[in-house]
């Protein structure tokens, strides 16, 4: 039995439905989000103004961008804990009805989380980009382009970004608490990503790490190309990474959950 | 009511019993510090890469940020410790257990304080210990009792001040319980700004960070006192002496919004 696309269909549906329901919970996102990125902007534009004016190819406007952007995209790439949900059922043993679905547990899982993703966008990530356009001003290209690839490179970075994750809570199988591989994981990639710090000013052999883990593909890349800070044969190139990143997360969880599911044992009927 | 003498005792068994219990599982234990040691030193990493490309931020060098970083992450990292866990309230309040704390003969924030202590948090401590250490000894510091009370008034009154945060915190998560995130932006947003040079901040920032949620004076105000620095307009360093008065509005704040909240909550029936 191998389910179609029109199930993976609907399981995004709902967890987009799913997503819609927990209005306060996207406001509260939203706040925080907002604040963060006050706070960070102020430290990236004093940083701008400390190097005379430029930092690293960006100036205060695209600086701002950098930050309203990213803290748009927070929600969505959600990197602190998309699969989150897997680990625990691993841990209670629902994972064995998930197993016994007719439906691919990793693919299911993705759709879902794109379904959230999509809902997150709008009423979380628009608001942030408008909040930093009517405060303090951010320089955004004029041209569609960059939106149309920004769209592609976005859902790519969701993909990514779960698929890790994914790697990461799947570890539950062998594991007994995941909390502290999880808390790792997140610092590591949020940080490598460039979400604190754009990796333009890392230092090369931190930004040469960087460019060996698929975290930047969840951040940086999709910032850069919405924002115009990479455009053309770049662009372009930069994308094509996201997919080889995209498609190595998915085998790495793809053989774990097989080993894992090899392992499994669960008691009680 | 616990006998005057009495009070640490129960405290006491709950670390002894929180100890034994990280202990049991040395795997997850060991990898659960490592993640909060790297947290700390992510943060620390951010201050390195922006003054890797700059060599002065908000009025301040690299080594008098080191204060600055190290007084706040100790600040923040020791009312996590101490007070942290109150952050789990709304799971209390979904799953109907804190009505069990309701009925003890206790207060409530008093058994919820210690009902806990999270030892990985530890590691956050030790990063802000080794930053302060080197700040405190790169610096050419006029070591006199002003300096050493100051240190001794950030660190205890910071504490309080975070401390104080995360009880103001608590207190709304009855009133939130699914938008509990909105917290995040005075706690973790509070410990992010304090780490920072508040010159930077525009005015309605400055305002906010300095007297509304005073996290400025947790390590910014002290470390230009420490190491004899002007204040930005607005926020004189002199200020820094009146870090108990910050705590003491924090907390007068934290103990009436508690109990507010504690008033709210209906039960979970059942």
């Amino acid at each position: 039995m191998r389910a179609n696309l029109r199930t993976y269909g609907q399981l995004a549906r709902a967890g987009f439905h799913r997503q819609s329901t927990y209005r306060l919970a996207l406001l509260a996102g939203l706040v925080t989000n907002i604040v963060f990125g006050f706070i960070r902007a102020a430290i990236l534009f004093a940083a701008v103004e400390s190097a005379g004016g430029t930092l690293a190819g960006y100036t205060s406007d695209t600086i701002s961008a950098y930050v309203w952007l990213s803290q748009g995209l927070l929600g969505a790439v959600n990197i602190l804990g998309g699969a989150s949900e897997l680990s625990e059922r691993i841990r209670n043993g629902d994972v064995a009805v998930d197993f016994t679905r007719p439906v691919d547990v990793q693919a299911s899982y993705l759709a879902t989380d794109l379904g959230r993703a999509a809902f997150t966008i709008l009423p979380r990530g628009l608001p942030s980009v408008l909040v930093g356009a009517l405060t303090v001003g951010l320089a955004l290209p004029a041209q569609i382009w960059p939106y149309l690839l920004g769209l592609v490179s976005i859902t790519l970075a969701v993909s990514i970004s779960f698929l890790c994750g994914y790697a990461v809570n799947i570890l539950g199988f062998w594991l007994v608490e995941t909390r502290g591989v999880r808390s790792l994981y997140a610092v590591t990639s949020s940080f490598l990503g460039g979400l604190f710090v754009p990796v333009g000013l890392f230092p090369d052999w931190l930004s040469t790490l960087a460019h060996a883990t698929p975290f930047p593909s969840i951040v940086q890349v999709p910032i850069d190309i919405i924002s115009g800070h990479v455009i053309g044969v770049e662009a372009i190139k930069a994308v094509a990474m996201q997919c080889f990143w995209a498609a190595l997360t998915c085998l790495v969880g793809r053989s774990l959950t097989r080993a894992g599911r090899h392992k499994l044992e669960v008691q009680g009927g | 009511m616990a006998s005057p003498g009495g009070w640490a005792t129960p405290y006491r068994a709950v670390i002894g019993s929180r100890i034994r219990a990280q202990r049991s599982y040395p795997a997850s234990f060991v990898l659960d510090l490592f993640g909060a040691l790297l947290i700390g030193l992510a943060e620390f990493a951010e201050v390195w890469v922006i003054f890797h490309n700059v060599r002065m931020l908000g009025g301040l060098d690299f080594t008098a940020v080191l204060v600055l970083f190290g007084l706040s992450n100790l600040a923040f990292s020791a009312a996590d410790l101490l007070v942290g866990h109150v952050d789990n309230l709304p799971t209390f309040v979904r799953m109907g257990t804190i009505d069990a704390f309701y009925l003890r003969p206790q207060p409530l924030l008093a058994q919820l304080v210690t009902s806990e202590v999270s030892l990985r948090r530890l590691a956050r401590i030790g990063v802000a210990l080794v930053a302060l250490t080197a700040g405190l000894t790169q610096n050419h510091i006029v070591w006199g009792p002003q300096v050493l009370a100051m240190l001794v008034l950030a660190v205890v009154c910071g504490t309080a001040i975070f401390a104080g945060l995360f009880v103001c915190a608590a207190s709304l998560q009855f009133f939130l319980i699914n938008g509990s995130e909105l917290t995040n932006s005075f706690t973790y947003g509070g410990s992010y700004a304090g780490s920072q040079p508040a010159s930077i901040f525009p005015t309605p920032l400055k305002m906010i960070f300095g007297y509304l949620v005073p996290v400025a004076f947790t390590a910014y105000l002290p470390t230009l006192v420490i190491l004899r620095l002007p204040g930005p307009a607005g926020l004189p360093s002199w200020l820094a002496w009146l870090t108990p008065l910050a705590a003491l509005w924090v907390w007068l704040v934290a103990l009436r919004l508690w109990r507010w909240g504690t008033r709210h909550y209906q039960g979970g029936g059942g």
